[in-house]
């Protein structure tokens, strides 16, 4: 079974040299941590900046030197800073290589559900509708099973949707699943320790072994 | 030479009327128009329509309209950081419209650039979509449905830039461009507050990202807070 930095580093292996990446809050964010030393990469943040560096030293933060998850950051040699509405003209161009983010519900047929639940607070989609709705490659990064112990891996999904038939690849703490065109998760790997019989035991959408 | 300076925040903001429509600059609470946002404080201006990325927090930003019941309607994409927001939105008595990030920033965009609607996927087969026109586009080959979004109508929009020239053409610095370039060429009037105010000539014609033909005043702001909302450091022991 992975945990969160094991379901980042596990991710990480789909990221290709002269990628640029969208990585979204929480696990996926952790993926930088893990991108091998001998391939090139450029972070994307839709708030409007290509080279994301390392968090700054304690004391060298800058008000102006943010990420989309309002975190200060540092730039690296070739960032590059744009505005709102060319970060977005550069996602829906399929500029942007590979999406990574979290998910409340992922269905069979890739649509995905990660921005409201009713009669919760809603905060907003933010650019989520637009990345799923324009990227090449997505991956979602996600527990296989939500706090009540249900599936998120669904025949369909029961939130409201973020996007539709969009999801390529999910990473869970269980193991590795392609959506298939056709519809259907199709098990690529197990995680360490982790059985098939464990699997199909917490998957609810059509599992393809 | 035209000059476009303005003598204060107060004077600058003194036709913005209740009721109308602002496009107001920022991400989160980089870049926002600290100056501009505390002059609608003072005023008495209230039944505002807000198109802005987020909403503030409680005590700083937009959160401070909403203190005040200045904002009606609320246009956003994402709010998460303000208990009086979400009390006032689950009370009723503030309206709010989330759309998504792009679609926010392209809304903005197509104003400026005067076309009436731009066709984006975003939102596609979601709640966004309910009652929109939609129509099927090839676009580098790829077959896929468009929703029909429009041009922001805004009265005003309040930007804040890094440096500008009395004539209005603007310099963002770093991430506090964001919104605030699109937001500057939105506005029916757009009033730009500047952390340093240069003499035309001044900053290089290369390098402008908003050129004063979109901007209707300029004033150089008076103190800068510039808060941050989520500190994040490494530690110096790592790269």
């Amino acid at each position: 079974m992975l945990d969160k930095n094991g379901i980042a580093k596990r991710i990480a292996q789909e990221v290709k040299d002269g990628y640029y990446v969208n990585l979204g809050i929480g696990i996926p964010t952790l993926v930088a941590n893990y991108i091998p030393d001998n391939i090139n990469v450029v972070l994307q943040s839709e708030n409007g900046l290509l080279g994301m560096g390392p968090f700054p030293l304690d004391g060298e933060e800058d008000a102006d030197y943010i990420n989309a998850g309002k975190q200060t950051i540092t730039t690296l040699p070739g960032s590059a800073f744009f505005d709102s509405a060319l970060s977005f003209g550069m996602i829906r161009a399929r500029k942007v290589n590979l999406t990574i983010l979290g998910a409340m519900e992922v269905s069979e047929n890739g649509d995905i559900a990660n921005w409201k639940i009713p009669g919760k607070m809603v905060k907003g989609m933010g650019g989520a509708m637009d990345l799923v709705a324009s990227a090449e490659s997505i991956i979602v990064a996600m527990q296989h099973v939500n706090k009540a112990g249900e599936s998120k891996l669904l025949p369909a999904c029961t939130l409201p949707l973020t996007g539709i038939r969009c999801v390529k690849k999910i990473v869970t703490e269980l193991g590795v699943f392609d959506v298939l065109p056709k519809g259907g998760f199709k098990l690529v790997e197990c995680a360490p320790g982790v059985t098939v019989e464990q699997i199909q035991q917490s998957t609810k959408g059509k599992l393809v072994v | 030479m035209i000059n476009k300076v303005v003598a204060s925040v107060d004077e600058a903001i003194k036709d913005i009327k209740s009721g109308m429509t602002l496009a107001v600059g920022g991400f989160g609470l980089c870049g926002i128009p600290e100056n501009l946002i505390a002059a609608l404080v003072r005023s008495d201006v209230k039944n505002l329509t807000c198109i802005s990325n987020n909403a503030g927090v409680d005590d700083f930003g937009l959160g401070l309209l909403l203190q005040q019941r200045k904002i009606k309607k609320m246009i956003a994409s994402y709010v998460g950081e303000n208990a009086e927001f979400e009390r006032q939105m689950l009370s009723g008595e503030l309206e709010v419209e989330l759309i998504p990030q792009g679609t926010l920033a392209t809304r903005c965009m197509a104003a400026g650039y005067g076309m009436p609607v731009i066709y984006t996927p975003a939102g596609v087969g979601t709640e966004v979509a309910e009652g929109k026109e939609t129509r099927r586009f090839t676009f580098h080959g790829v077959e896929k449905e468009y929703l029909m979004e429009h041009a922001f109508e805004v009265d005003f929009s309040l930007v804040k830039a890094w440096k500008g020239d009395t004539m209005g053409n603007l310099v963002f610095r770093a991430t506090a461009l964001n919104f605030n370039h699109v937001m500057a060429m939105a506005g029916k009037v757009t009033i730009a507050e500047v952390e340093e105010l240069v003499e035309p000539g001044e900053l290089d014609p290369n390098f402008i990202h908003t050129p004063g033909i979109y901007v209707s005043r300029v004033i150089q702001g008076a103190v800068y807070e510039k808060r941050i909302e989520q500190r994040t450091v490494r530690p110096a022991t790592t790269a």
